[in-house]
């Protein structure tokens, strides 16, 4: 299936050169899980602090379950704050 | 100990100061900058006063740990009540003034009164005088700040002023230091105006030099130091995208407040994010962002300093703007830029230099200005108002229009001074303004972050984010995570943010440090500066007391209990996209459990026992 990755502030360099406004579109297994998407990518997992499915978040215990479905977007950011 | 222990008293209608010793027992009760302000102007001025007239005092006011080696120690803050909202007002501010005022050997200067005629104050170290300003009165911050410098001839000087804005009666003007860092919020630039005092002007040769014990004070600064370089917030993040990071966060939770709050997702996020200033732009190959920049003393450095391309419509042939200056941060990005439905970074960034240049909130400003939008889509306000410019929501356009005819106090910009709630009464249409106790709203939507509207609805100084962030834990994690959504423990999580931040506030570090710290980093650098046996408990105490000590001000102002709402549309209107979508916010549901656990009547009273625990 094919699903969104986004992957924000200091993670944005780990995706493809041609990806644009910080996203690329993925194939990825119907199973698959959150972090073996964060290990495709090479994303260090202590970095992977804010994961987002369709704007919700996935807390750590979910994201070794196959809770992706085509078509959602994944997104993730290191800790991050400001305001 | 780490107060200068000296007040300056300065009687605007007489032109006379006096010095007066900082009251220590109040400063083990309140600590300094916020709490302890905050206490003079409840003793000394008539919380039901007109806020712009002579009875009304206005308070510069620096912390203990103010111009000292600690980690963010330079903010200073500005004490008033407050134009906009008719509560107390409390506006704080970075750069490097606080700090320079605080080497000055004082720790507030208390402005009463109302000049004659346009003053500044200038102080150097203990000399100190009223001088006539009348060649500045009507200039901008940076006009202003510039005839200063070459008058005093001291490259060294740090000064605190107001712009046009502020002398046009502009009520959400801001004090602006530095050229680009401000006391921002609630229109206290507009009281400094009204008492004919154009600019404070100080540089103090003295440091802070009186620390309690310098040497365990010096161990704990460097561990404070080291848990911000660790932490990934604040040794990376924040130095490499400022706040301008949380642009797409809260634009993929579904909590961005979208055109006049409309919607709660702006399909241009991404175009004024932080990670778009990064990035080369298409018609100079340069990105807007120059470099990042720290305040006094700050091992974080989350300030922007952005350049606009030179052939933007916004700054072509005016050279004046196209070197580099104070860039976007997150809550200018997004009330310029997503609430008025306007991604043009360039443009919003020209927006956000005029409101450095000419004193201006540009959260409020913004937020008026996407309010002004709504009603002229709904034909309300016409091109007649307007002098001709359409002010379609996403106009770049207009919203540079606005900015401009805002800083002379010109023609629409009239209207726009007014803030959201005057504006849209005047234009019969009170329920489209975004605000809580007629200040603007921030940007997150609390729709879509439940605790957030709770935060809103009984901040004490009107909507703000810097009362109590609960977006911190709701959607960043920061200390835990809880869900946005619920509305369950939210009363608690936003008095203790509320109650924290207070403490905070009142000791001349900055809160973005709370992103690292709790206050277990902060009590020990203040044990060590001060006397009075700073444990992190007296601190949440300390943080409770001010918290109640101003809304006992603003209740006797007339802001009472029901002033605790939001606007219809986001209690009543379901948010049209998001994890949120379909949801409204329930205060309802958690402003009672909130006034419980504050020890306040059911009508948010703060009782006497209350008072009584907290020694008020």
């Amino acid at each position: 299936m094919k699903i969104t990755l986004k992957l924000f502030a200091t993670l944005g360099d780990l995706l493809p050169a041609e990806s644009r406004e910080n996203a690329t579109v993925v194939e990825v297994p119907d199973d698959a899980t959150p972090n073996q998407v964060i290990d495709m990518f090479k994303v260090p997992r202590p970095m992977a602090h804010l994961v987002l499915i369709n704007g919700g978040y996935v807390a750590p215990e979910r994201r070794e379950q196959p809770v992706l479905a085509e078509n959602d977007v994944l997104a993730i950011w290191p800790p991050v704050a400001g305001g | 100990m780490a107060w200068t222990n000296k007040v300056m008293r300065v009687n605007l209608t007489e032109g006379k100061i006096t010095e007066e010793p900082l009251n220590m027992e109040w400063a083990q009760q309140y600590l300094g900058q916020r709490g302890l302000a905050t206490k003079y102007l409840v003793e000394e001025v008539d919380p039901t006063c007109d806020a712009l007239g002579p009875d009304n005092k206005f308070i510069v006011t620096t912390g203990p740990l103010t111009g000292t080696m600690a980690s963010t120690g330079g903010r200073y803050s500005v004490v008033t009540k407050s134009p906009l909202t008719g509560t107390v007002a409390c506006s704080n501010s970075g750069g490097y003034f606080g700090a320079e005022l605080k080497a000055a050997g004082w720790d507030m200067i208390i402005f009463e009164g109302k000049s004659p005629k346009p003053v500044y104050l200038y102080v150097h170290d203990d000399s100190v005088q009223l001088m006539d300003a009348g060649d500045i009165w009507g200039k901008s911050v940076w006009e202003a700040d510039e005839i200063l410098h070459k008058k005093h001839q001291d490259a060294l000087i740090k000064i605190a002023l107001v712009g046009r804005s502020a002398e046009n009666g502009c009520l959400y003007s801001a004090v602006v230091n530095d050229l680009h860092r401000a006391a921002g919020r609630s229109g206290v630039g507009t009281v400094m105006a009204s008492k004919n005092l154009k600019a404070v002007v100080a540089r103090g040769t003295k440091g802070v030099g009186n620390i309690k014990d310098p040497m365990r004070f010096l161990q704990a600064t460097e561990e404070g130091k080291r848990v911000l370089r660790e932490n990934a917030v604040t040794g990376e993040g924040l130095p490499k995208y400022g706040t301008q990071v949380l642009m797409n966060v809260i634009n993929e939770s579904g909590a961005m407040p979208t055109r006049n709050m409309r919607e709660t997702q702006f399909e241009g996020a991404h175009k004024i994010s932080g990670e778009a200033m990064h990035e080369p732009r298409a018609s100079d190959g340069q990105p807007n962002l120059t470099t990042n920049a720290a305040c006094f003393g700050c091992t974080i450095a989350c300030g922007r300093i952005s350049t606009v391309d030179q052939g933007h419509f916004t700054i072509k042939n005016k050279p004046e703007y196209w070197k580099a200056s104070g860039g976007l941060e997150y809550e200018a990005a997004w009330s310029l830029g997503s609430d008025n439905g306007v991604d043009d970074l360039d443009a919003i960034t020209y927006a956000n230099f005029v409101c450095n240049e000419d004193g201006i909130d540009p959260i409020s400003f913004g937020a008026t200005v996407a309010a002004a939008m709504e009603l002229y889509e709904m034909g309300v306000i016409t091109n007649e108002h307007t002098g001709g410019m359409a002010y379609n929501f996403g106009s770049a356009e207009a919203l540079v229009h606005g900015v401009e005819m805002v800083a002379a106090g010109e023609g629409f910009g009239r209207d726009l001074a007014l803030g959201s709630r005057r504006m849209c009464e005047k234009y019969g249409h009170p329920e489209l303004s975004m605000t809580v106790k007629s200040q603007e709203f921030p940007a997150y939507d609390p729709r879509g972050i439940q605790g957030m509207g709770l935060a809103y609805a009984t901040s004490n100084r009107g909507a703000c984010h810097l009362r109590g962030y609960t977006v911190a834990s709701e959607i960043l994690g920061i200390p835990e995570k809880t869900d946005p959504l619920a509305t369950e423990g939210k009363a608690e999580l936003v008095k203790a943010f509320q109650d924290a931040t207070a403490a905070f506030d009142s000791s001349g570090l900055c809160v973005f440090t709370s992103f690292a710290w709790t206050l277990d980093d902060v009590a020990p650098q203040l044990d060590a500066a001060c006397e009075g046996g700073w444990t992190t408990e007296k601190l949440v105490e300390l943080g409770e007391r001010i918290w109640n000590m101003e809304r006992e001000f603003n209740r006797l102002a007339g802001v009472t209990g029901k002033d605790d709402t939001l606007p219809k549309r986001l209690l009543e209107e379901a948010a049209n996209a998001g994890p949120a979508q379909g949801k409204v916010n329930e205060l309802g549901k958690m402003l009672p459990e909130y006034y419980k656990i504050r020890g306040w009547t059911a009508d948010g009273v703060v009782t006497d026992e209350t008072k009584q625990r907290l020694g008020l």
